[in-house]
């Protein structure tokens, strides 16, 4: 989902970098804000991070004989909502942009709005969606961080299409030919990794009951004994 | 071995099925999906108008995503292993018996 470095014509690199800036500039508020009013969650909040750090870093192979990296943006957004990540996120891109040659600066906006803004998103509007259905929180956290994961590869395949329409079948064919590279790849990327968030929360469900309850992921229990999750 | 742990391993393996099964049955030289969406712009006559402000060689870029991940993998197990040691003390109050800073 990396745009490399000046991959974006000028107008769609300062598009992208103006639009994913207010996101960010509220994530940054909302991290500050977490870490002040509930300092008891600044280890999740550094789970979350890290989810997302390692993930990223990863690349995968897949069923369409290319490979790709997974998002890790799901958990945090669905534990802290998304505007957490929209900074988590642009920090992990900043990573890889100055040190790995991956992704780039004058394409930090529109790699931001994909991996950190529209990805969680909707993630978290898939979590709310499958528990509003009824569904525990393990199917819910599932659906979550796979979609992230999805979401924002979709995002980036839509990102190059305007920036680059086919030359006779125009946006809508060029939508195509980059959900053909990045989309297809994807999806047993974004099982595996809603999978791997089902075990990452079964891990926090198990140990951080008190912390998942403060943040309303959890229903508030009278004390049971440890287990008991979906 | 309990349910719970059951669970655990099959998610564990399907995981890793998700990954396995496509690298031995699928074909092709699995090239990141973000260099064949440059290749694709590039074929179409765009050259990029700005370079990475620092590209490490081959090398060094597969040691920084090492580093990434480690970094990522070290935090995240920091914190799960705190976690796990904070229920393991809840579980056994006589050891900390006196001055307990946990809620619980």
């Amino acid at each position: 989902m990396h745009i490399a470095e000046g991959f974006l014509p000028p107008a769609h690199a300062v598009g992208w970098t103006v639009a994913a800036a207010p996101f960010v500039l509220h994530g940054a508020r909302a991290v500050v804000r977490e870490v002040r009013e509930r300092p008891e969650s600044t280890l999740l909040l550094g789970a979350a991070g890290a989810f997302t750090f390692v993930l990223s870093a990863i690349k995968l192979p897949s069923v369409t004989g290319s490979s790709s990296h997974p998002t890790g943006t799901g958990p945090g957004a669905i534990l802290f909502r998304p505007p957490v990540m929209a900074l988590l996120g642009t920090v992990v891109l900043l990573f890889q942009a100055l040190l790995l040659a991956h992704g780039g600066l004058t394409t930090l906006g529109a790699n931001a709005v994909a991996f950190a803004v529209v990805g969680p998103w909707v993630g978290y509007g898939a979590y709310r969606l499958v528990r509003g259905l009824g569904a525990g929180l393990l199917p819910a956290v599932f659906a979550g961080v796979a979609l992230a994961d999805l979401a924002t590869y979709v995002t980036t395949s839509l990102q190059l299409a305007l920036a680059f329409p086919d030359a006779s079948t125009g946006f809508a064919g060029a939508v195509a030919k980059f959900l053909g590279v990045f989309a297809i790849t994807q999806v047993p990327l974004a099982l595996a990794e809603g999978l791997l968030g089902v075990l990452l929360f079964r891990a926090l469900t198990a140990n951080a009951r008190p912390e998942l309850e403060r943040l309303g992921v959890l229903r508030r229990e009278p004390a049971v004994p440890a287990g008991g999750a979906a | 071995m309990t349910r719970r742990s059951l669970v655990t391993a099959l998610l564990v393996l399907a995981v890793v099925a998700l990954v396995a099964v496509p690298l031995v049955a699928a074909s092709g030289d699995f090239g990141g999906t973000d260099g064949a969406a440059t290749e694709a712009i590039e074929a179409e006559g765009y050259t990029p108008w700005f370079d990475s402000v620092f590209s490490p060689s081959g090398e060094v870029e597969s040691g920084l995503f090492a580093l990434q991940a480690a970094l990522g993998a070290g935090v995240l197990g920091y914190v799960l292993g705190r976690l796990h040691g904070r229920r393991q003390a809840a579980r056994t109050p006589a050891a900390t018996a006196a001055p307990d800073d946990g809620p619980r």
